[in-house]
């Protein structure tokens, strides 16, 4: 069973929904007993760093994470904020710290001319740069839906890959991985097709953990 | 690249589908909400807005539990209004499967209510709805309550105090197109798109498929919604979509 964690912070009905419509089966919690006995984790997100962290924190899910995805190796997908909150810090609304998974760190978009509007919202072209597990059986430039003003970059020295980005008047790192920790910058369960298939790519990486 | 929108739209009314002229809410179109997602869902739509435009908040059937309906079957973008007055609000609205929130009426009354909303949930989930009309001396004026409270304020003024207030979108109406597939205001969006640098979502006046392509061609809006013509065409938002790639717009 997939669990999506509950902090809070919106949009999780989607994650649900869209995985349900593939007869993949999830639930929505923050229940220690359920992150632990969880096939594989999404951490979704809509809203401001500093809240999610808030959130994290206050829910006590901060440990209980960190050893089900650092020690357990148990697959994790962050979507949006949950790709954001997975790396060192922020900057938005003043510098706020992440959980640290990921060395890099979100910062605002900067597109070199005004004609590319902040927020980034809407469907982008993206382009495939490694071979993932993730992006699988997906058409050659697949169009995702983003919508978000701030986004991560890696550090030079990251064990993170890249592996999709998107042009937004500036390079935005669209999905990267790292061992068992997956993430995107755009919404899959707003995608439609093409974001409905990687949640199938995920849905197997957890059946592979759990067998 | 970046694509345009396409963005259909749903009024309800006590929980149903209605047509809108002018802001006043004559034919039901659908009873049921979900069937009428299911026309636009097959021939992908880029996002969904759906805006409770009953008579009042205690007139609303049951909006939570048919947005949570809806978005069962929506896997594009669901941006969801009316009647929105508080972030509990926009927590509910969330959590029935809400991406996004169209705050309009009460959002001018009290500003606080997009700073406050932007800041708990982001910017990119905070739509702020701007309804306009010509006033009697022929100047735009920001009209607030379903057309029902002229304000006087000048929309391009209310549109840079939104940027400031981070809402994330403007989703700008017409009222006196509304209903009247005379194609939008051109002017209209071409004045809020070189006043702010928020995403722009242009409503109200769509007769037909060119009037889509029109608002692209002539100005810098970042989505086209409309929704009467919707409803009573066939395979519509995919005839859209064909009607503007014709006409070399980047659809998606």
């Amino acid at each position: 069973m997939i669990v999506i964690i509950d902090y809070g912070m919106g949009n999780l009905t989607s994650v649900h929904n869209a995985l349900q419509s593939i007869a993949v089966q999830s639930c929505i919690s923050n229940r220690a007993q359920d992150i632990a006995s969880a096939s594989a984790l999404i951490l979704p997100g809509v809203g401001a760093f500093g809240d999610g962290m808030k959130q994290l924190h206050q829910l006590n899910l901060i440990e209980i994470l960190k050893e089900q995805v650092l020690t357990m190796k148990k697959p994790l997908l962050g979507i949006c904020l949950g790709m954001q909150l997975i790396t060192d810090g922020s900057e938005e609304f003043g510098n706020t710290t992440g959980l640290q998974w990921i060395e890099g760190n979100v910062k605002k978009l900067s597109p070199l001319s005004s004609e590319y509007k902040i927020p980034h919202i809407g469907w982008n072209d993206t382009k495939i740069l490694t071979d993932s597990k993730l992006l699988r059986n997906l058409s050659e430039k697949p169009v995702f839906y983003f919508v978000h003003s701030y986004a991560v970059t890696l550090t030079p020295s990251s064990a993170a890959v890249e592996t999709s980005i998107c042009d937004h008047g500036c390079r935005i790192t669209a999905s990267l991985e790292q061992d068992n920790i997956f993430a995107t910058q755009f919404h899959p369960e707003k995608s439609q097709r093409e974001g409905i298939q990687l949640l199938k790519n995920f849905a197997a990486i957890a059946r592979e953990y759990d067998a | 690249m970046l694509k345009k929108r396409l963005i259909p739209v749903l009024l309800l009314r006590e929980g149903q589908v209605v047509q809108s002229i002018q802001f006043k809410h004559t034919n039901v179109i659908h009873a049921n909400v979900p069937i009428a997602v299911e026309h636009f869902n097959k021939w992908a739509p880029d996002e969904l807005i759906v805006i409770d435009a009953s008579p009042s908040r205690e007139k609303r059937k049951l909006f939570h539990s048919v947005i949570s309906a809806l978005s069962r079957e929506c896997f594009v973008p669901l941006t969801v209004g009316g009647f929105i007055d508080g972030t509990d609000e926009v927590r509910q609205l969330l959590r029935s499967g809400a991406d996004k929130v169209v705050i309009n009426t009460q959002g001018f009354r009290n500003h606080d209510l997009i700073r406050q909303t932007s800041s708990i949930f982001g910017s990119q989930c905070v739509v702020a709805g701007i309804d306009v009309r010509l006033s009697a001396d022929d100047r735009y004026e920001v009209v607030i309550d379903h057309g029902k409270e002229n304000t006087g304020v000048d929309p391009v003024t209310w549109a840079q105090e939104l940027q400031q207030l981070n809402a994330g979108e403007i989703y700008l109406t017409s009222i006196d197109r509304d209903g009247s597939k005379q194609g939008y205001d051109l002017k209209l969006l071409k004045m809020i798109s070189e006043a702010v640098s928020l995403p722009l979502i242009a409503f109200g006046g769509v007769g037909n498929w060119d009037h889509l392509s029109e608002a692209f061609m002539h100005t810098n809006v970042d989505a086209v919604a409309a929704a009467n013509i919707f409803h009573y065409v066939d395979y519509s938002a995919k005839k859209a979509k064909d009607a503007m790639k014709k006409k070399g717009i980047d659809v998606r």
